[in-house]
């Protein structure tokens, strides 16, 4: 088990430093640089701002810098439109609004789609079936760009039950509209695949065997279907991550939380590169660890999984 | 049973005579499900929409409306008698000539973003099937490390750095999917490359590549339009996603996602109907597109039953 986490560590470091490298290269091939002006700046005013930034490097050495600043410093460098801004601040100050709100949704997500799923398998062809089936199917069709403004509209502009915006130091109200637009989607996936995979474990002999033992539903439930039922799950959790980072943006934007995503879309409407990056790698980051952290998890439930 | 003479012609006539083709059976299969059928036909209905909904419209998509500019929430409802069937927006310019104008450019993206992802992720899965061996390993190992990357961040990084045209947002969005389909045909590759016909070929000496194109990949077809299929919608949502973020289709051109973030902006006063047409149409299409690919799985992949 050490050595296949070691293992997946030493694939997913190379691929965080493609990941930095690549997005860096990107930024050299963009037409103009930064300070590239309508108003074009005096040659010695140019000069000192791009040794400020480290611009006047050669290109291998300004790369190296910058991986370097980030591996061993989680230093992103400071924000190309903000000039008294580290990206790090920006990062610092958007990141825990968007952590929270985007954790509470991954669990909400996981503990409501497997329990709907579960649900949903054991009372097969029952309404709380149809029902869990037709919401999964329905939240297909609903992203969160599409939940956040219906949300709005009913539970703020008709209801007045709840606010449209705003973080408020993360105060319960300001919570709920973001986690519900978050995690319905995802909710639904989960119930889905939870409820075929369900569906498929009852019909196995050692579930007919438990059954024949006389074993009570419930620790026929909990106690041997539930464990082999999760790993379809388990591999969504990956997919389902990646997916609710990058819907955080359209959260953040849409109820002005003043979270990463917001930074995000502001930076790349101002063509502040530095910021985007930065961003870019963090989630990055985040994803690939996500990743890892499915893949052992798969592998210490998965008794066939040799590594 | 058998053709009385053993000729040439005798076997054709034999084989014309049993007839039910695949692609026949599945027709057949496909048509007897009712959600897929609804679906196609929705499809259908907006397609025509997207092609010929301009004629109809009173008002053309630049052109504003003074008459309604400041008073959008009473003077720019829906209504047949000022020839703007779906409203106006907030700076008075016909909703309905746009949204049939979004219409066009986000099926657009789907299709050809999903043209880009088939053909990508055909030849990268063909090829790295039918090698196999180590190949295939490095090959499949890269698309699983490329699968564990955000790849929306980095499509808006090239967008923000090549300028938002439309052109790269079609291709970015069909580079950044086709990495399932590359799975899938991976997969299917396998199964079609022992076969006897591939033997043959490769005993004839045709070279590895012509028999990835020319055996290989035509009997690939039917997992690829599936796969297609039920990539179109997804593609038109991640579009729909970066012009809501206002990054993508940029003014004067738009797209469903651009005109449901002007909507749910607008939301506030009064205007609900900028919210509602687009969305409606969103939502059809999208549960359609889904309909028609479950069909067409259920119609040409029979096993998955």
């Amino acid at each position: 088990m050490t050595a296949f986490i070691f293992r997946r560590l030493l694939t997913a470091i190379p691929v965080l430093l493609v990941l930095i490298i690549v997005s860096f290269v990107l930024m050299f091939a963009a037409p103009g640089g930064p300070f590239t002006s309508e108003r074009p700046l005096p040659p010695e005013v140019m000069r000192s701002i791009e040794a400020k930034y480290g611009l006047d490097q050669p290109y291998w050495k300004q790369v190296f810098d910058y991986v370097v600043g980030v591996v061993t410093r989680f230093d992103f460098g400071p924000s190309f439109i903000y000039k008294d801004r580290t990206v790090n601040e920006i990062i610092a100050s958007g990141f825990p609004v968007t952590l929270t709100y985007g954790s509470i949704s991954f669990v909400v997500a996981v503990l409501v789609g497997v329990s709907l799923g579960v649900v949903a398998a054991i009372k097969q062809n029952t309404w709380i079936d149809y029902f869990a089936v037709g919401v999964s199917i329905g939240a297909q069709v609903l992203p969160n760009f599409v939940m956040a403004p219906i949300l709005v509209l009913v539970f703020t502009l008709w209801l007045g039950w709840l606010p449209g915006g705003g973080w408020n130091g993360g105060a319960w109200q300001n919570i709920i509209l973001p986690v519900v637009a978050l995690s319905t989607s995802f909710m639904a996936s989960i119930a889905r695949i939870t409820r075929s995979s369900m569906l498929e474990v009852l019909n196995t002999n050692f579930i007919r065997t438990a059954k024949a033992k006389g074993l009570s539903q419930r620790r026929i439930i909990f106690k041997h279907a539930l464990k082999p039922s999760m790993l379809p799950v388990i591999s969504y959790l990956g997919p389902a991550f990646v997916g609710m980072v990058t819907g955080s943006v359209v959260i953040d934007l849409y109820f002005s939380t003043g979270g990463i995503g917001q930074h995000f879309v502001n930076s790349a409407l101002n063509r502040d590169y530095s910021t985007i990056m930065g961003i870019t790698i963090l989630l990055g980051a985040l994803t690939i660890l996500m990743n890892l952290l499915a893949d052992i998890l798969y592998a210490w439930i998965d008794p066939k999984i040799r590594y | 049973m058998y053709p009385s003479t053993a000729t040439v012609e005798g076997v054709a006539a034999a084989e014309a005579v049993k007839g039910r083709s695949l692609w026949a059976d599945a027709r057949a299969r496909f048509f007897r499900n009712k959600a897929a059928v609804a679906g196609l036909f929705m499809l259908g209905l907006v397609v025509l929409f997207a092609i010929f909904g301009q004629y109809f419209a009173a008002w053309s998509n630049e052109e504003i409306d003074w008459s309604v500019l400041g008073n959008v929430a009473e003077a720019g409802r829906p209504s047949f008698e000022t020839g703007h069937y779906f409203g106006t927006d907030s700076l008075g310019r016909d909703l309905y000539a746009r949204t049939v104008q979004g219409t066009q450019i986000s099926l657009m993206v789907g299709l050809i973003g999903a043209m880009v992802a088939v053909f990508v992720g055909t030849l990268y899965g063909a090829v790295a099937g039918y090698f196999g061996g180590r190949t295939d390993s490095i090959m499949m190992r890269t698309v699983d490390i490329l699968m564990s990357i955000p790849y929306m961040f980095v499509l808006i990084l090239l967008l923000v750095i090549f300028g938002r045209s439309i052109i790269l947002l079609f291709v970015g969005v069909g580079l950044i999917s086709w990495l399932d389909m590359s799975r899938i045909v991976r997969g299917q590759t396998l199964t079609v490359k022992n076969k006897e016909f591939v033997e043959a070929a490769v005993a004839t000496g045709v070279r590895p590549f012509t028999i990835i194109l020319r055996h290989i990949t035509p009997n690939l077809l039917g997992v690829v339009v599936i796969y297609a299929t039920l990539l179109i919608p997804l593609l038109i949502l991640q579009e729909s996603f970066i012009s809501f973020l206002g990054l993508g289709v940029q003014e004067p051109n738009t797209s469903w996602g651009a005109l449901i973030n002007e909507g749910a902006q607008e939301m506030n006063n009064g205007t609900i109907w900028q919210l509602l047409f687009p969305l409606f149409f969103f939502i059809i299409t999208l549960f359609s597109f889904f309909f028609v690919g479950d069909g067409l799985r259920d119609a040409l992949d029979p096993k998955d039953r």
